[in-house]
């Protein structure tokens, strides 16, 4: 049976407790909240700690306003995915938060968890017994990359769904450090690199996430992966559009798992806005978005397949958002072809 | 489906399992759920390179560990094991060469599993790393470094086969139309949710070990060869069962180890191997290379067939001579084919040894063989079901490689999953597609893994103060075997299965049964049964007639009763008579091997008939399959119990779609590339389609109230359907298992270029096959007569 | 080796209280079956990867593997071993074993607790609807089929007859 290592396990009552904790620790700390990202991760050794920082404190509410929602960065991905007003108004995060991994685990998943979720990489995520057979990488006890060997970077995927759709919602997240709390808009929050893929103080708390209410706003996730269940992303479209008739005022359109943080799709964002949505214009954005996306052979399937896909999923992905105020369902591209 | 149960009480109803509650209850004990007291735990370091000779190995710093009580090495158990007699090329521990990553070195035995984990990583080994061989082709011509095994050759051809049945040559010229084609069958693994787990205790001298084992006899044997103690120092039991499908019927190291552990420290010990490790354990199916050619006339009639294969065998012997077999054998048992080669070549290479997956060594050419018919059809213009109709095999006949084929329910089948599908009336439509194929397989292989004389399965009774006491050998890997046994005895007994009480799988209590696979043992054990049962049923209606002052003929069996007697006091009655009742019963096949070397692989005593149905949408864009349904009929002779053949039919159409669309075992740079359940995809809830099952009951003349085979046969037809299906939506054959979406988009872009329409190998290799052995073909027709005899 | 973190930690398990003395590392899967023996609770993978060791966590599926008794502390766990009352099988457990739904036996305890959770949700689930919840669940023998036909009985049963137990056995035959 694969076990965790010892560590030590530090209970804070708040969430500025916890980050002094964790800027006294420093690297030998890291926090745990659902822990289902963390704990395999320990168990096949991808992390040595010392202690965890339990933040079982964060609270876990859905708030509800007219100008915004705030989602506690406790609230688990099946309440989320569950909440009536998440899914009213922002149909897209509620759809994301709905189709990580697998049921069981989206009941202790925490969506703060999934904003801050590890990146990814076949060469990356497997035991210590493996990656000492066929040589460590950089991002963990070695020094090159094995899917890039001339690269001096990481290209370990950014794997999280609920990340690109809080950004084309043009979220926020509360971070508490040990001296107080600051804003960040989610975009903000990534960086492109494989190894330190988040932009904040490894020492602060997200507490919570907030959605703007953007009038007339639609959106919606597709997400595409082998099996229906359990699955990690291996490319995903967040899209949030705003339509007056059938043109474009507002759009975003932002890519997981195709580049080492969630890849905003600037340049179809400005395409399409003003523009009237159709096939043709979709079908062109689609391509638009999908040029800068560069997966590596580095996740299911190939990678010039999961290339090709992008663009599929950033299609499908309009259209479902397109069709909401017709309450059309879409199908997940894992289960079913468009 | 449709199940009867004609003049029968027990066999034929939808009767639960005789362990259902404890197993919906948890209180089903498997070996990982034992912890006797003082147990110690162990982990095994194993190979970190693919292919290396090992120079050192210094285990002093785990030795010093605290909590640490054994470290043992190769040196510890030197000799070699393994399934079968001509490949004995395992070592539990290697400490001269490790032959692929997972290649166990050294255990540890230690208070808990976190020290033996660490005691492991504490093992220093130096090696000298050798070039590793990891594809057929690259074991085909000469390494840089040394061979992985040292038999075998040239090169690292581990097996070379070559067969001719009647005048093949002669067969092609007579053809209207011939064609070739190449296939590829990517490897996949059991993958059961149960790791594999292992408890030894050593006690007055004497090993017992429990283990989550298909085949409680060959750990036996491996134990006592190794152990190097008499068999009867060792006793085997099979614990609770949490899934084989082939990858738990070979003897591993961790049950030797933990015996070796036991016996030096005096401990219990106990090896739960991780998920990983299991995938290193393997014995999966072979990737297979595989090429054809067929001649047919002008109304679709096969005139000849010479088939090849190359199986990519990993390190070890394994199973591995008779799945070569297995992939020329049964081609012939579902189409009458006149004259037929075959050539068969298993090569090793650094992976982990390939063995019996459920089909042993036939999914592979059942794919090849129903995909290629169907381009032949196309090529003449034929509807490829009609051919195939056209050259089905006839009951009551004997195949060109002297196979004996006596119940045979393939029209019936066919006819079965067409009219249910609507196959024939489907509507022509891009993107939407149904394909068709069949299959059949053993109820038990006819000859023994090695040479003896010794029944394939014994079973005995007792019975005592009324109640009854069954004893056999098999073990139940969820399949449902002990159900099979407790419906037996309970018809013959006249009584109900919950009234007989089982002891299964246990070397000390039980008599020899090869084991649960090859799909033998409803039909094998279940014929011991009725031999041991009606012995003492005879005996019951004896003491019943002689009380009742009547003839025996007058004593009624049934409802609880014996005559007029219930059946406690009839047993009573019988003690009395005869003294202590016990009876037993034996099966051994009929000797129908064909009169030439190689001929004992394909013999059964009868084959189960499937046909399959597939309904797909093929996205032609993105090459993503949805499975919309999937129909099959299988032809299990009886249905001793009805709720169990559907049970074994689904769980087989399950797997035939996880192998058809995507699990796969990759390797890079030397390594599984995924050994892990999120990577190895196996369809979740969400994957599987409805299935519509119906069996068909053809009530074989040997098999045990004419029952055959139902666990591996309905896996078989899948997988070509699958592709078939494929085929017909998208107009491109992927002649490569799994098909996968990348394969589809691949060979749509291919056909738009104007290339061939498929995706698959382009070519087989040169292989240095020996001349042919040529065997003259037997007569066609059975002697009805006397079925059994040759 | 690091020292290891020992807490008290009091459990709901079953309905029964129990304070523990554990490694803080140690995962609620290993507490269940190497101290409390609660053996019922399989495991597959360890890395949350196969559903096998699936718990209820106050109702709802959990995975028992990436638990640490810590974080669930006074929050009420229910194992397969709590399923039934007494001798009388849970009406899951009796479709379960009526339908030939546990063929080996080793993903059903995970499953019948998704199972559980799901009807106590939605007592008439349709077919897809009990597909998605215990889409987080493997099983290797089955093919899924007879669940869904089990789950669906079970809910009927539920349904028509007020949740009581039903007598401990299948088919009307003792236990062996
Ligand atoms: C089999 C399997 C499949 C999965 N599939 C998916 C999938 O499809 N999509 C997907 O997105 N994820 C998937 N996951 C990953 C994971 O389950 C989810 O991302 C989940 O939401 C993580 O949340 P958690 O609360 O469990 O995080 P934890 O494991 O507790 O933490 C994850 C990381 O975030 C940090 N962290 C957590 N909370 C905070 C916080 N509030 N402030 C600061 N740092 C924090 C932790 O230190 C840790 O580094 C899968 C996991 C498994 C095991
Ligand atoms: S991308 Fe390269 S460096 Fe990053 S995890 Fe993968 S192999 Fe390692
Ligand atoms: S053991 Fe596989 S999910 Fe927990
Ligand atoms: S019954 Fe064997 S894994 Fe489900």
């Amino acid at each position: 049976m694969l076990r965790l290592p010892r560590f030590k396990y530090l209970r804070p009552k708040t969430a500025r407790e916890a980050a002094r904790m964790a800027s006294e620790l420093g690297p030998k700390a890291m926090f745990v909240a659902g822990g289902t990202d963390l704990f395999p991760k320990l168990k096949r050794r991808q992390f040595e700690v010392e202690a965890l920082i339990g933040l079982d404190f964060l609270s876990r509410q859905v708030r509800a306003g007219a100008d915004e929602a705030e989602v506690d960065a406790g609230v688990t991905l099946a309440s989320a995915a569950a909440n009536e007003h998440l899914s009213a108004t922002f149909s897209g995060y509620a759809e994301a938060a709905g189709v990580v991994s697998s049921p069981p685990l989206r009941n202790a998943g925490t969506i703060g968890g999934n904003l801050c979720v590890d990146t990814r990489c076949n060469y990356y995520d497997m035991t210590y017994e493996w990656r000492k057979a066929i040589g460590f990488c950089m991002k963990k006890d070695g020094d090159i990359c094995l899917v890039a060997p001339s690269s001096p970077r990481c290209w370990a995927v950014s794997s999280s769904d609920t990340g690109p759709m809080a950004i084309a919602l043009e979220g926020m997240v509360t971070l508490a450090g040990a001296d107080g709390e600051r804003e960040l808009p989610v975009a903000a929050l990534y960086r492109d690199d494989g190894i330190d893929y988040l932009a904040k103080q490894p020492s602060e708390v997200l507490t919570s996430l907030r959605l703007p209410v953007i009038e007339g706003n639609q959106s919606a996730y597709v997400k595409l992966r082998r099996r229906g269940s359990i699955d990690f992303p291996i490319a995903g479209a967040a899209v949030a559009l705003r339509l007056d008739g059938a043109t474009v005022t507002r759009c975003r359109i932002v890519l997981s798992a195709v580049a080492s943080y969630p890849l905003e799709a600037r340049a179809a964002d400005d395409f399409l806005t003003g523009k009237t949505l159709d096939e043709e214009t979709v079908r062109a954005a689609a391509e638009i978005a999908a040029k800068p996306a560069k997966p590596l052979d580095n996740a299911d399937l190939t990678h010039f397949w999961r290339k090709r896909m992008v663009r599929v999923v950033v299609e499908q992905a309009l259209a479902a958002a397109a069709t909401r105020g017709g309450g059309s369902m879409v199908k997940l591209l894992g289960q079913h072809p468009g | 489906m449709g199940a009867s149960n004609n003049g029968f009480s027990v066999i034929g109803k939808p009767l639960p399992k005789p362990d259902a509650v404890s197993k919906v209850t948890g209180r089903a004990i498997y070996a990982d759920d034992m912890l006797p007291a003082r147990t110690l735990h162990c982990r095994i370091l194993r190979s970190p390179h693919p292919h290396a000779r090992i120079v050192s190995i210094d285990t002093s710093a785990a030795r010093r560990m605290p909590g640490v009580q054994a470290v043992i090495t190769g040196a510890d158990l030197p000799i070699k094991f393994g399934i079968l007699p001509v490949t004995q090329d395992e070592r539990a521990l290697e400490h001269e060469k490790v032959r692929y990553v997972g290649d166990p070195i050294a255990a540890v035995a230690a208070v808990d599993e976190e020290i033996a984990a660490s005691a492991c990583d504490a093992i220093s080994v130096e090696y000298e790393v050798l070039e590793p061989v990891m594809s057929i082709d690259e074991a085909l011509v000469e390494t840089k470094d040394e061979r992985i095994q040292d038999y075998g050759g040239p090169n690292n051809i581990h097996k070379l086969v070559a067969l001719e049945f009647g005048d093949v040559d002669a067969g092609f010229a007579r053809a209207d139309h011939t064609r070739e084609d190449v296939f590829f069958f990517q490897g996949n693994t059991h993958l059961p949710m149960e790791q594999h787990s292992a408890v030894a205790t050593f006690v007055d001298g004497r090993v017992t070990l429990w283990s989550s084992t298909q085949v409680v006899h060959y750990v036996h044997r491996a134990l006592a060869k190794v152990l190097e103690l008499p068999m009867n120092r060792i006793r085997v039991i099979g614990a609770a069962h949490g899934g084989g499908f082939g990858g738990k019927t070979d003897p591993f190291a961790h049950e030797i180890i933990v015996s070796k552990l036991a016996m030096l420290t005096g401990r219990p010990v106990k090896c739960t191997l991780t998920r990983e490790e299991v995938f290193y354990a393997h014995r999966g199916r072979h990737p297979v290379l595989m090429w054809v050619r067929t001649g047919v006339t002008k109304d679709g009639r096969i005139t000849a067939m010479h088939f090849r294969s190359a199986l990519d065998g990993g390190a070890y012997g394994s199973y591995g001579v008779a799945s070569t077999f297995y992939t020329g054998a049964l081609q012939t048992v579902t189409y009458d084919i006149p004259a037929y080669r075959f050539e068969g070549c298993r090569v090793f290479t650094n992976k982990p040894p390939c063995g019996p997956k459920r089909g042993h060594g036939t999914p592979q050419p059942r794919f090849a063989l129903e995909l290629h018919l169907e381009k032949i059809a196309h090529d003449i213009g034929l509807d490829p079901v009609e051919l195939k109709q056209r050259n089905f095999v006839k009951p009551m006949t004997r195949t060109v490689n002297w196979l004996r084929v006596t119940s045979c329910g393939l029209e019936e089948c066919t006819e079965r999953v067409l009219n249910a599908s609507g196959f024939r009336k489907r509507e022509k439509k891009r993107g939407h597609g149904m394909g068709f194929a069949i299959s059949s397989y053993l109820s038990g292989a006819g000859t023994a893994i090695y040479w003896n004389d010794m029944p394939h399965s014994e079973v005995q009774i007792k019975v005592d103060r009324g109640g009854v006491t069954a004893y056999c050998g098999a073990m139940d890997i969820g399949q449902g075997s002990d159900s099979v046994l407790a419906a037996i005895v309970a018809e013959e007994l006249g009584i109900q299965p919950a009234d007989v009480r089982l002891v299964t799988a246990d070397t000390d209590t039980t008599p020899i049964d090869l084991g649960s696979y090859s799909s033998r043992v409803t039909f094998m054990a279940g014929n011991a049964a009725i031999q041991a049962a009606r012995k003492m049923r005879e005996m019951l209606v004896e003491a019943a007639a002689a009380k009742m002052g009547a003839p025996v003929e007058a004593v009624a069996v049934g409802g609880g009763r014996i005559g007029d007697f219930s059946f406690e006091d009839a047993s009573i009655l019988a003690e009395a008579r005869f003294g202590t009742l016990t009876s037993a019963g034996s099966y051994t096949p009929p000797k129908i091997a064909g009169p030439y070397k190689g001929s004992g692989v394909g013999p059964s005593p009868a084959y189960s008939y499937s046909a399959c149905v597939v309904d797909l949408d093929a996205d032609p864009r993105t090459g993503l399959v949805h499975l919309n349904k999937v129909w099959i009929a299988h032809d299990v002779g009886r249905a001793i119990n009805p709720l169990l053949v559907e049970g074994q039919v689904e769980g087989s159409v399950y797997m035939g779609l996880g192998e058809a669309l995507m699990e796969e075992q990759e390797f890079r740079k030397g390594l599984h590339k995924w050994p892990s359940m999120l990577e190895y995809k196996s369809p979740t809830f969400l994957d599987m389609p409805e299935v519509e099952t119906f069996i068909v009951e053809t009530v074989d003349p040997e098999g045990p109230y004419g029952a055959k085979e139902a666990g591996q046969g309905p896996l078989l037809p899948v997988i070509p359907a699958v592709s078939s299906a494929v085929f017909d939506a998208l107009g491109v054959w992927i002649d490569e298992i799994p098909v996968t979406p990348e394969k589809i988009v691949e060979a749509l872009r291919r056909k738009e270029k104007g290339e061939a329409a498929r995706f698959g190998p382009a070519r087989f290799p040169s292989i240095p096959y020996p001349a042919c052995i040529k065997v003259e073909p037997p007569a066609k027709e059975l002697d009805r007569a006397a079925p059994a005899s040759i | 080796m690091r020292e290891v973190d020992r807490h008290v930690v009091a459990l709901e398990v079953n309905g029964e209280h129990a304070e523990l003395l554990l490694p803080v590392h140690k995962t609620l899967l290993e507490v269940l079956r190497e101290d409390m023996q609660l053996t019922g609770t399989k495991h597959g993978c360890e890395l949350g990867e196969c559903g096998t060791c699936t718990v209820l966590v106050d109702g709802k599926p959990e995975l028992s593997c990436l638990l640490l008794p810590v974080q669930i502390e006074g929050r009420a766990i229910t194992t397969i071993e709590g399923m039934a009352k007494g001798s009388d099988l849970h009406p899951l457990q009796q479709a379960f074993a009526e339908l030939g739904a546990a063929q080996c036996g080793y993903c059903t305890p995970g499953i019948l607790l998704a199972a559980k959770s799901l009807l106590e949700s939605d007592p008439q689930p349709t077919r897809d609807g009990i597909r998605e919840a215990l889409a987080g669940n493997l099983c290797r023998c089955t093919g899924y089929s007879k669940i869904l036909d089990a789950v669906e009985l079970a809910g009927d049963r539920m349904m028509s007859s007020p949740p009581r137990g039903v007598a401990q056995s299948a088919g009307g035959d003792e236990e062996l």
